[in-house]
């Protein structure tokens, strides 16, 4: 059994739940920049929560399947099609054999993902199917995919059921205009306070070099730091630190112009100070936002980021028990 | 002789030329391949380019070059002989 791969998209890769536990190493979890959905999908196809599943930024792949197979897509709103009939989203449906499966305009949100039913079968690195392009890790040859890629399959799910539906009260809406809730991070204290208090008033839009690795943000002013000595080790940019770990999530903004939030490919540290980092409940919202769409940075406080964190749990948790 | 549409495959900046000193791709009027370059969609740090996707004659751009367009937006109109 395997899926051939006509078009490939614009940047589809193979994504799993993440590669844990090397990031004091320099690897990056990576995996689906949006956990819920991937995770949505596979549940939603009596898949195991983690099974690989193809991850489509902003146009899908054309695919075509040798043997029929059931498959249920989730996350941005491009309405799936079987040889050109429209099929549902948050929903599985079948893809008989020999049929193409394609998609139409992103219509909200940035990525889909399409679980099917087994799971895709490439060989784990480092405990994970996920693709690290950056570093030629995972997925398939460690890259995107391409026109004339295979991709094998697991053993089908024997819990699959033709129909079945994500219930409408955990289906995410798509917006044009998030708020990200941001933790100071451990350089606030380098901003200036009228600094500060514009980088949270300010709307912010997504630049199009926003990918997998980073979210580059413009349109907001610049923001300037506190004079200082730069430290022994640290650049001379007032933006500059000595080396230090990044954590997942964390924005830094080069030169005080452009802030970047760190997404799940990113480089895991440099020396650029990190003014605040998205909460952890919030970085799926990251991966769903389209280039060109605004943002606003909201700060929180500890107490509030868990009670997100508490909240996003329950959503989980909704979902693992759908009917 | 029929209209057909070319439309953005995915959200991105829209370019005309291949580099800022370079004439435009195509000119309104122009006769064209299906695989001829109409412009470029900038998006990820990567440009793809947009092809005409059939023969004919693009009878108008309806974006501007350098213009920020949603996936599905009509960049330019085809007629098809």
């Amino acid at each position: 059994m395997t899926i051939d791969v006509i078009k490939p998209g614009l940047a589809t890769s193979i994504q799993d739940t993440g590669r844990q536990g090397n990031y004091h190493l320099g690897i990056p979890p990576s995996g689906g920049m949006d956990q819920r959905s991937l995770r949505a999908a596979n549940l939603l196809l009596g898949n195991p929560e983690g099974a690989a599943v193809l991850e489509c930024a902003l146009m899908g792949p054309e695919l075509q399947f040798t043997e029929s197979r059931c498959v249920a897509a989730c996350g941005a709103e491009m309405t799936p099609k079987v040889d050109g009939e429209p099929q549902p989203l948050n929903e599985v449906f079948r893809v008989p054999a020999g049929s193409t499966l394609s998609f139409d305009f992103v219509k909200a949100g940035a990525r889909l993902y399409l679980a099917i039913e087994g799971g895709i079968d490439v060989p784990e690195k480092l405990g994970s199917r996920s693709t690290y392009s950056l570093g030629s890790l995972g997925g398939l040859e460690g890259r995107p995919l391409q026109a004339g890629d295979q991709l094998d399959l697991m053993p089908a799910a024997t819990s699959t059921q033709e129909g079945r539906r994500l219930p409408e009260l955990l289906v995410p809406n798509f917006s044009k205009h998030y708020m990200l809730r941001v933790m100071s991070g451990i350089y606030d204290h380098r901003l200036t306070d009228e600094s500060r208090e514009r980088f949270y008033e300010e709307d912010w839009t997504v630049a199009s070099e926003a990918d997998r690795i980073g979210y580059r943000m413009k349109g907001g002013s610049q923001l300037s730091f506190i004079d200082r000595e730069p430290p022994f080790g640290a650049g001379d940019d007032p933006s500059n630190i000595v080396d230090a770990c990044y954590p997942m999530g964390s924005i830094q903004v080069p030169s005080g112009s452009e802030p970047i939030i760190l997404h799940r490919d990113a480089v895991t540290g440099g020396g650029y100070a990190m003014i605040g980092t998205v909460i952890s409940a919030d970085m799926n919202w990251v991966g769903q936002v389209q280039p060109h769409q605004k943002i606003r940075f909201v700060r929180v406080g500890l107490e509030e980021a868990l009670a997100a964190r508490a909240e996003y749990q329950q959503l989980m948790a909704a979902l693992r028990q759908m009917p | 002789m029929s209209q057909q549409d070319i439309q953005a495959p995915f959200p991105g900046v829209f370019y005309r030329r291949q580099a800022p000193d370079q004439p435009v791709l195509v000119e309104e009027g122009q006769q064209v391949e299906a695989d001829t370059v109409i412009g470029l969609i900038e998006v990820m740090k990567q440009f793809f380019e947009i092809k005409a996707d059939a023969a004919g004659t693009v009878t108008a751009f309806k974006v501007e070059d350098e213009t920020v367009v949603e996936a599905g937006e009509l960049l330019a109109t085809l007629e098809v002989e």
